[in-house]
């Protein structure tokens, strides 16, 4: 069975983002690291072909500061690493990450399974993986908090706003996983050292069938930019006699009470 | 003016609260406003719809418009968009809207802007990145329809007394179109509003102590009223709530007006579900915890003693 384990890589989470005059993330040179929650459905999908044979491949789009992730899961045993970086994708919008992975995942080979984390830590719009697998013809479980593949066949506990549906469906799939899905090995001295021998292949856009500038055109832009207000109290207070009269303010305040 | 559509996510019973507010907007922008329902409850909600704005809803009780993948829903959507080439479609920000949209988005080529708040115009979303330091304006400028999907209570539901016509739907079952079967439901035990659109997420964690701890949150949610109770990983992980229940990187996003942490720290995988939230409170009694970073009003205190005293003030104010 071969699985893609979709990575991205993101801005270092304690860090401070910081947006250019371009209006875009500073991504080149800063601090960065594979989102954690895209180790959970790469961890899954380790455990799947660790068992059943195949193989998984690390599939990412980004700059070059991006190929850290998919080093990343090269070390918790991936066996090959696919990263599409091109200038002409900079400032790439959900439309055009989505052709890209799509058209990345087809170049792979034959694929049974696609595993994304529900949304990234970033940007957490939660529509690409459903997006790629609308390009890919594939039908999706979405909030998977457990899966397997038994003959052939995607078995899962699918996370509603009600409860938890058991819900199977035939391969080739794409699942969006949560972190209950599996628990992250990881990377050991010597996956790190595995890592630098192992496949690991950068692609361009032009490298990719199916693609050209006019499906790689952003079609949405940054054109305004202004901070925050300034929170309205931000405060932090010892407990005291007022305490409940000052929380049940701000609920009247936010005309919630 | 824009033709503005709004989906809406109906129920069995034929509610469709996420999409009311959403039809606000949607009035604002255009001139009318035509509503998407689709799935069992489809046609007993078009009745609300028109009443709070809706001119024209598009309904259909087949269950296929249901089917769990939304790939059907999405198919059908872009027929009837090819058909009456809308400018815009609103979308609340559920697992369903966003499994939709995505594929919508991907069948149509058209922009989508996720997390959004407001749109000063039709073809501009506002949102809030960076962890909500900054507020930026979206330019959509890709093929129509705009596809925006908005956090719940960024408009106010307004009921303007109208009618909605309904609208016949054809489903469309895409070629190739291999289905998702749900061999079984299990309700998850908790009570209480959904976290889904709730104005008032009360969370608890690690600090409660023990499953005993939610009763404290629960008496308050009664007080306040419109109010779900939610919870962090520990809490879950511990076996003190069930999962539906949990909020964050693994479990639900919230953004509710208010949102109130009591003994919880605010790792970021817990942040990740609620920094979106308007107002936030947080109860604990460590005066390191990361929460109160994030926190409008942040107490450190015994959650013990302050949870039953406010409990007693909001019931003094609301009279419940």
């Amino acid at each position: 069975m071969n699985v893609v384990a979709l990575v991205k890589w993101v801005p270092e989470p304690q860090g401070v983002p910081t947006l250019g005059d371009d209006h875009r993330l500073v991504r080149d040179g800063a601090d960065g690291a594979l989102d954690p929650g895209d180790e959970y459905g790469l961890e899954r999908a380790l455990q799947l072909v660790e068992r059943d044979g195949g193989e998984v491949v690390a599939v990412s789009m980004g700059p070059e500061v991006a190929a850290a992730a998919v080093q990343r899961a090269l070390a918790m045993g991936a066996d090959r690493g696919l990263l599409v970086t091109d200038d002409r994708l900079r400032g790439a919008d959900t439309l055009v990450t989505a052709r890209v992975l799509a058209a990345a995942i087809r170049s792979c080979g034959p694929v049974d399974l696609v595993l994304a984390a529900v949304e990234s830590t970033d940007g957490y719009s939660g529509t690409l993986p459903v997006a790629v697998a609308e390009l890919l013809g594939f039908p999706t479980v979405t909030f998977a908090t457990d899966l397997d593949v038994v003959d052939g066949v995607l078995r899962a506990d699918r996370q509603t706003s009600t409860g938890t549906d058991v819900v199977t469906c035939q391969l080739p799939a794409l699942a969006t996983v949560t972190t209950g899905v599996a628990e992250p090995r990881y990377p050991s001295l010597k996956g790190v050292m595995a890592a630098k021998s192992k496949p690991f292949e950068r692609l361009s856009v032009a490298d990719l069938e199916g693609l050209e500038d006019a499906t790689t055109q952003a079609t949405q832009s940054i054109s305004a930019v202004e901070p925050a207000a300034e929170k309205s109290g931000g405060r932090v207070v010892d407990a005291g006699p007022d305490t409940a009269k000052e929380i049940a303010d701000l609920l009247q305040e936010a005309r919630v009470i | 003016m824009p033709n503005v559509w709004v989906w809406a996510d109906v129920e069995p019973d034929g509610s469709a609260s996420s999409a009311l507010e959403l039809l606000v907007k949607g009035r604002q922008l255009g001139d009318e406003v035509v509503a998407i329902a689709f799935g069992p409850g489809a046609a007993a909600s078009v009745a609300e719809l028109g009443e709070h704005g809706a001119t024209v809803v598009h309904a259909s009780d087949d269950e296929a418009l249901a089917e769990p993948t939304g790939r059907v829903a999405a198919h059908t959507l872009a027929a009837l968009i090819a058909e009456a080439r809308p400018d815009l479609i609103l979308f609340p920000s559920s697992y369903r809207a966003r499994d939709v949209a995505g594929r919508l988005q991907a069948i149509l080529g058209s922009t989508l802007v996720a997390n959004a708040f407001d749109l000063p115009t039709a073809d501009r979303a506002r949102a809030e990145i960076l962890g909500g330091t900054t507020i930026v304006d979206v330019s959509m400028d890709g093929p129509t329809p705009h596809l925006v999907l908005l956090r719940p209570g960024s408009f106010e539901p307004e009921a303007v007394g109208g009618t909605a016509q309904a609208a016949a739907v054809t489903t469309v079952v895409p070629d190739g179109f291999e289905p998702v079967h749900v061999a079984e439901h299990r309700d998850a035990a908790a009570a209480g509003p959904s976290l889904d659109g709730a104005k008032v997420v009360l969370a608890g964690g690690r600090g409660l102590g023990g499953p005993d701890g939610f009763h404290l949150l629960e008496e308050l949610a009664a007080a306040i009223g419109d109010a779900a109770i939610g919870a962090s990983r520990a809490a879950v992980d511990a076996g003190w709530v069930p999962y539906t229940m949990q909020i964050g990187q693994t479990g639900a996003t919230v953004k509710p007006e208010v949102y109130l942490a009591a003994g919880i720290s605010g790792a970021l995988q817990h942040a990740v579900g609620m920094k979106g939230s308007r107002r936030i409170v947080a109860i604990t009694k460590d005066p390191e915890a990361p929460i109160l970073r994030m926190a409008d009003l942040g107490v450190v205190g015994d959650l013990f003693q302050v949870l039953p005293a406010l409990t007693e003030e909001v019931r003094r104010r609301t009279g419940r």
